[in-house]
């Protein structure tokens, strides 16, 4: 069993380092989903992870001196393309780079695309952590999502992962959804809460309508029976409760962990950990720039190591806002000690107003080292994190 | 440059509902006399302001002169003097009327006489126009001309058979109204040795040659070095240039005698100082009395206008100052909100007159603004005696030292379809409004006739006339007087606070339904706050109706996937600079265009 540590290798002679690797394909899109993903042949998946490869291979020397902490696997659907394929990226990764011998290294899967078999390959593969999007327990809300797989098929997968000798795994669930009453989503967690051995870890989003997708025209024609905000607020009250008594803990604002489970991958992106992102659309935080590949798979394909966008280089400032607005989604909030080290200012000489205000609101909790969000400043996070921006003008360059 | 023969001019107009076809009719006339090729053509010459294109509607009075080679052989030089098409410019219009001699008279084949077709040919008749009927879009499959000849004869007198049927869209027909404009319309009066006397139809500023004015000489001769006198205003000053309009440029000339139309240019810098109506004479040898028709115009609906930008101040005090200058009816004088901070209270002519200038402040300045509900000028009697006019319902004075209140009250005609009569009928009660009549202009038409009070028009009455009637009535009125009537002033109070901008003077009857529609609108408008938020309506510090805006409970972020954290910033700076954009009032966001929401509150549809 591999012991988690969620920050990553602090204390080791090497920075850390996360790998993203995108994963764009898909069976169905989902009728909620925004994300940069599509069904695809068999053949442009192959030619897809033969470019990653290419990509990971080519940017390797960049990362010399790092040790990569964590490796993640998304998409889509990443457990749509041969398990073949997910080996051969692995084997790759390994060789080209530093790759710490406790690594995380997640994947996502979805209930459907994945068989004892495929799972037995990811094992051996090196993946050590499984995160399968459920959504619902409730079949009749999985059908309006536009998910390809039943309750049913879902135990399979989960069932076989353990089998398969996972023991880090992660399901996803959604609150808030079309149709959904506080008594289905209870159900839905209730039967999670039922399954043995306890998900080590668990994902709890409520659903937000992102536009161009399905649920955005249907609200549009007002054909979106969406639970109303004190409704979506009581189904998240109750996630908390039912999970705390099950012996989760909110480590950030809409996930959950066994104790020593916390998602590593994850919380390096809270903490601004660097990382790399492979792949079609894939982010990066690199030497206080952040930049991305562009989104079009043509252009992938044709030549991965060309469709990076131009860095955005970090100001201080910007820095000073991610630390701010990514920190506090954890529970564990920020400490005036990192913040001091890193940017040779406290908090309260750069935020002091913003952080009484807050206060005084029983948004953010403050005692001069921990600056963390209230339970009601995690309902109204958006509200809070948006005013730790600084002003606009230094906060965008390269935009 | 030969003498012009006086009996070769004609001076004329055209008359019209709006889109029965007017600036077309003017397009062609100009384009076949000839002094524009079909390829310098734009669309619509006259309306050169991007603006009136936009609204099909002629905002100021401008004049192209042409020149006509008649069927008789002889040459005639045609002024065409166009005159704005809406009643907010009534007196324009009458000023641009009294500049001519004649008038054509168009009229659309299919809808026949409208409210304004007769509002403006009695005008016309008034200045003791010669008019003649055109009937225009005779090329739509609708277009009944036989009947609308009739209707032309039975219902204004004037003489119709031989009107031109013509398509202005199409070309046809144009001929003959160059044809009848020459025998129908009379030559010009007045001697070129007489004192001069001349009308002020128009002004423009124009940044190198400072106010131009437009002028039809009635009696005597101007000429460069005339040193020439406004007879209203006073201002005197050596005429520069004098010219005429050919299109869309100004055609300097050795002078302009009795009989002409044309401008003059004598380094004015101020529009103030040739005001509409006023007459022009010499100042070394006046005419005996000034012309008659002149009236100093007033603004007869004001509203409070801010910049969305307190620091825009300064532009827009430059921008209003820019558009003074070529609109002497345009007032402003600053004033303060506690709310909305500084600003300008500005008078307008009418309701459109305001969305015009709101417009052109915000396009051609880039300016973004806040406009506060307009209202009219009342007449507060104090019981002291004095007599206030007041024009920011924030300076209404305590109930307690009113002795009553006068507002202003205009005469209505309404054309409209019969079967529409009730429901128009309906929101003229619903406006106050007192019947005055009815008149059939046909079987299935009726002019009816109202007396209004202006402020109950100046919102939305013409939007809610056209839903009611699916677009089928018509409108015009005329400002009548003052009347006593009973008016409070309705606050809205936002979690408590009175806000100054929402304020609004209404008539005791219709502050409840007004409040409550108020309240409701605003709910929708303000965000929710960390807290909860009333929102009320009170007249004379007694509430009268009451909404809630409640809590906010939720606002989160959605999954950030694979590290996309300059999206998520983003939707964060978004969200912040959404704030930047609302009006802090107490402690609670309102967002600017919360107070322009609350103007259009009819919502029967």
């Amino acid at each position: 069993m591999i012991k988690n540590n969620p920050d990553g290798g602090r204390g080791n002679s090497l920075p850390p380092l996360e790998l993203y690797l995108h994963i764009p394909f898909c069976i169905r899109k989902c009728n909620y989903c925004d994300f940069l993903s599509a069904p695809a042949e068999l053949s442009v998946q192959v030619r897809y992870m033969k470019a990653l490869g290419a990509e990971l291979a080519g940017r390797s020397a960049e990362a010399a001196d790092h040790e990569v902490r964590s490796v993640f696997l998304g998409g889509g659907t990443p457990s749509v393309v041969p398990a073949e394929e997910i080996r051969y990226l692995l084997d790759l990764i390994r060789e080209h780079y530093h790759v710490s011998a406790d690594a995380e290294i997640s994947m996502e899967v979805n209930p459907g695309t994945v068989d004892k078999e495929k799972l037995a390959v990811y094992r051996s593969a090196g993946i050590n952590r499984l995160s399968i999007g459920l959504q619902s327990a409730v079949e009749e809300e999985l059908r309006v999502l536009g998910r390809i797989h039943t309750f049913s098929q879902f135990l399979e997968t989960y069932e076989a992962a353990r089998e398969a000798g996972f023991t880090n795994v992660n399901v996803d669930l959604m609150s808030a959804l079309p149709g959904q009453t506080l008594a289905s989503y209870q159900r839905t967690l209730e039967t999670v809460l039922a399954l043995r051995p306890l998900p080590e870890h668990l994902s709890a989003y409520s659903l937000i309508v992102e536009e161009g997708t399905p649920f955005a025209r249907l609200q549009e024609q007002g054909c979106l029976a969406l639970p109303d905000e004190d409704e979506d607020r009581l189904m998240y009250e109750r996630t908390g409760e039912l999970l705390a008594r099950a012996g989760y803990h909110r480590y950030e604002i809409s996930n959950y962990a066994l104790p020593g489970y916390e998602c590593r991958h994850n919380t390096g992106y809270w903490i601004r950990v660097e990382y790399l992102g492979f792949g079609i659309g894939a982010a990066s935080l690199w030497q206080e720039t952040r930049f991305s590949n562009a989104p079009s798979l043509e252009a992938y394909l044709k030549s991965p190591l060309d469709v990076r966008t131009p860095p955005e280089v970090l100001t201080t400032q910007a820095q000073m806002e991610e630390t701010l607005f990514l920190g506090l989604r954890l529970s564990r909030g920020i400490t005036n000690t990192d913040f001091q080290r890193r940017f040779h200012h406290s908090l309260p000489e750069i935020y002091a107003p913003v952080i009484a205000q807050n206060v005084r609101d029983a948004l953010l909790d403050w005692d001069g080292e921990h600056l963390r969000l209230t339970l009601r400043g995690i309902d109204l996070s958006n509200y809070v994190l948006a005013q730790f921006l600084l002003s606009p003008a230094a906060s965008s360059s390269g935009q | 440059m030969a003498a012009i023969d006086q009996s070769k001019i004609r001076n004329f107009c055209i008359v019209a509902h709006i889109d029965h076809g007017k600036s077309t009719l003017a397009d062609r006339i100009i384009e076949r006399t000839g002094l524009l090729t079909s390829r310098e053509m734009q669309a619509q010459v006259l309306d050169n302001m991007d603006l009136e294109r936009e609204r099909g509607i002629t905002i100021k009075a401008q004049a192209v002169r042409t020149v006509y080679k008649a069927r008789d052989g002889e040459e005639y030089i045609l002024n065409l003097i166009d005159t704005p098409g809406h009643v907010d410019f009534n007196y324009e219009v009458s000023r641009s009327l009294a500049a001519c001699d004649g008038a054509i008279l168009v009229v659309d084949a299919a809808q026949g006489i409208e409210a304004q077709t007769l509002a403006n040919v009695y005008l016309a008749l008034d200045h003791n126009l010669d008019v003649f009927p055109v009937i225009n879009k005779i090329d739509l499959p609708s277009a009944d001309p036989e009947r609308v000849i009739e209707e032309i004869e039975d219902v204004i007198g004037l003489e119709a058979h031989d009107a031109p049927l013509i398509s202005a869209k199409n070309g046809i027909g144009i001929d003959e109204v160059l044809e009848q404009i020459v025998k129908k319309i009379p030559a010009p009066k007045g001697s070129a040795d007489n004192p001069l006397q001349a009308l002020i139809f128009d002004s423009v500023y124009d940044a190198y040659k400072g106010v131009i004015v437009f002028c039809r000489i009635m009696e005597g001769t101007v000429r460069k070095g005339t040193v020439v006198r406004m007879m209203a205003t006073g201002a005197r000053e050596e005429v520069v240039e004098v010219g005429y309009f050919g299109a869309g440029q100004f055609i300097p000339c050795e002078e302009l005698s009795a009989g002409m139309v044309g401008y003059l240019t004598a380094s004015i810098k101020n529009l103030k100082d040739t005001q509409v109506g006023d007459t022009v004479t010499d100042d070394n040898r006046p005419c005996s009395e000034p012309l008659p028709g002149y009236k100093k115009v007033q603004s007869m609906v004001f509203c409070g206008m801010y910049p969305a930008d307190g620091a825009k101040y300064p532009d827009l005090r430059d921008a209003l100052e820019k558009l003074k200058l070529n609109d002497a009816s345009l007032n402003y004088e600053p004033e303060t909100s506690v709310a909305l901070g500084f600003g300008f209270r500005c008078g307008f002519l009418g309701l459109l007159h305001l969305e015009i200038i709101q417009e052109r402040l915000e396009r051609e300045y880039n300016l973004d603004l806040v406009t506060t509900a307009p209202g009219v000028v009342y007449k507060i009697h104090k019981t002291n005696g004095e007599v206030l006019e007041l024009t920011n319902p924030a300076n209404m004075p305590d109930a307690s030292v009113i002795e009553y209140m006068e507002e202003p009250i205009v005469s209505a005609e309404i054309m409209v379809t019969s079967e529409y009569i009730g429901s128009i009928m309906e929101l003229c009660q619903e406006r106050r409004g007192r019947y005055l009549g009815m008149e059939y202009i046909e079987e299935t038409r009726a002019l009816l006739k109202y007396e209004l009070p202006l402020n109950e028009i100046i919102y939305d009455f013409f939007d809610a006339l056209k839903s009611r009637s699916r677009g089928y009535a018509s409108f015009d009125y005329d400002l009548k007087g003052y009347e006593q009537s009973r008016l409070v002033k309705l606050d809205i109070l936002i979690n408590r606070e009175e806000v100054d901008a929402l304020s609004f003077i209404v008539h005791a009857d219709s502050a409840y339904e007004r409040g409550r529609k108020m309240c409701e609108k605003l709910k929708d408008e303000i965000p929710r706050h960390l807290f909860e938020i009333p929102i009320q309506a009170a007249v004379g510090g007694k509430i009268i109706a009451r909404e809630t805006v409640k809590a906010m409970r939720k606002d989160v972020l959605a999954k950030c996937y694979g590290g996309d954290i300059t999206r998520k910033k983003k939707l964060l700076e978004k969200q912040k600079e959404g704030k930047k954009r609302m009006r802090q009032i107490g402690n609670v966001e309102v967002p600017q265009k919360a107070f322009m929401s609350v103007l259009k509150l009819d919502d029967k549809k």
